[in-house]
């Protein structure tokens, strides 16, 4: 469904992703897992064109979208909670969802509210609050809702547990698990809390420094003596 | 008495059309955080229009004063919106991302070039147009002869600025462009990741507010009855003093800015002296800056998250 294929990506001189090879297929989970720097939201964004990659190729569904402005990927099909959640904090819940559903089709709006409020309770007890006023998970569920809203059939996921407490970090997780099962939806994650998400993925790669230096099932990266004293050991 | 109220009636017919300007200057600052210097010119552009057409429609005929107002509206707006348009397409999109400094100095530039385009264009000479709605009521007769009036022209201005405005409000809070415009106030990058048109969404900004600087320009025509090509300057640098005194960046803040600006030349023309009306305005633009530096309105740029 994802294909990327030796994308590189620089902001400014500085290369962060130094060709980056990696497929996600329909319905999967796929986790990318890393040290702090490696390139993790770069990936994610270049995948959503903001920045463009230097060269290689991103196809969705078959399709090229290494060069469309992100508008037109997002239009695609492809939602992204991103890195650091960036929920508009001056506008409410409601809105902040609302504006999830800037690419949905007609018709489908209230559908997918009810949807999200029924992963999120939380969000319909604070519907009419800002987003600037939620809490760190609360701001989370909100950036994945939103994300949800559009319907996309792959959905970017940026480390969706940072920060949060661990209670939060398994009911994220949990509802992760739930849409990509029953809705099949397609989630690629990128995540430092390795474990967890490893757990939770059918796939995982780790990036090291710009590259993909490794990639199997996420059972066979758990057993994996590398991956165990890099991003394992020492407690999660 | 009857005198503060025939100034308070001035006052706020003068702050309806500077409020009109500020909105532009108030929503572009928000939305890519410049000060767009050539937003007066637009408004001069505008009072143009609207003085070529009162004459072309004079002459087709059309001299019934609803209907020529209208038309004159519509026409004005239409021209400004596609100036507005394009220097945002061409002064300034190019500029996006390159230090705050750049797009400023493009502003002053594509300022100066619109005054002289027009100067060129139209001559230097100040344009009269006959007037177009005459009348009015008194509304008190002292005895000594002084009486409040309040023309019809003034209704028109006032009223039209009310409900453009609750219109304008309307749109920004409870549509999907409105809010659109919002997030992407707050976070274009956010906003594009939604599949906002985050570079569409900017330049409707500017068409908004290039027709409603239009319309401040046809309501002036009519008001004074004279204009040149430079009663962009003034009336520019009154609206953005209205939009930083109200707190830029803020719908409400202009609207009321505009009105403060407004009643204060008003008050001060006529209490104290005409010359020193700008230097009254500017004086309390200070003293509010000095203690409420995000203007009356404004919200502090640091907020938590």
């Amino acid at each position: 469904m994802l294909s990327i294929q030796g994308v590189r990506t620089f902001y400014g001189s500085i290369e962060a992703l130094k060709g980056v090879d990696l497929e996600v297929a329909e319905g999967e989970i796929v986790t990318l897992i890393g040290a702090n720097g490696a390139g993790k939201s770069t990936l994610l964004m270049t995948v959503c064109g903001s920045p463009q990659a230097r060269s290689g190729r991103i196809l969705f569904e078959g399709r090229e979208i290494t060069r469309l402005p992100t508008f037109e990927i997002v239009r695609r099909g492809i939602a992204q909670s991103p890195e650091g959640r960036r929920i508009f904090p001056r506008m409410t819940v409601l809105e902040n969802l609302q504006m999830g559903s800037v690419t949905a089709e007609p018709g489908s709006y209230a559908r997918e509210l009810e949807r999200v409020f029924e992963l999120f309770p939380r969000l319909k007890e604070r519907m009419h609050q800002r987003g600037g006023t939620l809490s760190g998970g609360e701001q989370q569920m909100l950036a994945i809702g939103r994300a949800l809203m559009s319907q996309p059939r792959l959905l970017l996921l940026d480390e969706p547990s940072l920060g949060l407490a661990p209670l939060v970090v398994r009911q994220i997780f949990s509802v992760i698990r739930d849409i990509n099962r029953e809705r099949g939806m397609t989630v690629f994650l990128v995540e430092q809390n390795a474990f967890h998400a490893l757990k939770l993925a059918h796939r995982g790669y780790v990036l090291v420094n710009g590259r993909v230096t490794l990639g199997g099932t996420g059972a066979e990266l758990l057993a994996n003596a590398e991956v165990r004293t890099a991003y394992l050991e020492g407690g999660h | 008495m009857e005198y503060f109220l025939q100034q308070l009636i001035n006052g706020l017919t003068l702050g309806a059309i500077y409020g009109l300007i500020a909105i532009g200057y108030t929503m572009v600052y928000g939305i890519i955080g410049m000060i767009n210097f050539a937003h007066g010119e637009i408004y001069m552009i505008g009072a143009f229009v609207a003085v070529i057409a009162f004459i072309v429609l004079g002459l087709a005929g059309i001299t019934w004063a609803p209907a020529a107002i209208a038309l004159v509206l519509l026409l004005s707006m239409a021209f400004t919106a596609v100036y507005g348009w394009t220097v945002e397409r061409f002064a300034y999109r190019p500029l996006r991302g390159a230090p705050r400094l750049a797009p400023l100095i493009s502003a002053i530039g594509m300022s100066i070039l619109l005054q002289n385009y027009v100067q060129l264009l139209q001559g230097a000479r100040v344009k009269p147009i006959p007037p177009v709605v005459q009348g009015g009521f008194t509304i008190i007769e002292r005895a000594d002869g002084f009486a409040v009036n309040i023309s019809y022209l003034q209704i028109l201005i006032i009223l039209t600025t009310v409900a453009l405005m609750a219109g304008f409000t309307a749109l920004i809070n409870g549509t999907p462009l409105g809010r659109a415009q919002r997030a992407c106030e707050q976070d274009k990058k956010m906003a594009g990741l939604l599949g906002v048109d985050v570079d569409r969404t900017i330049s409707l900004t500017f068409v908004m507010g290039a027709a409603l600087a239009a319309v401040a320009g046809v309501m002036v025509t009519m008001y004074y009855g004279v204009i040149d090509f430079f009663i962009g300057f003034l009336a520019g640098v009154k609206a953005f003093t209205a939009a930083v005194l109200g707190g830029i960046g803020s719908l409400p803040g202009a609207m009321l800015g505009g009105l403060a600006i407004g009643l204060i030349e008003a008050f001060w023309s006529g209490y104290f002296s005409i010359e020193y009306k700008d230097v009254a305005a500017f004086s309390i633009l200070v003293l509010v800056l000095i203690f409420r530096p995000t203007g009356l309105l404004g919200r502090p740029e640091i907020e938590k998250v």
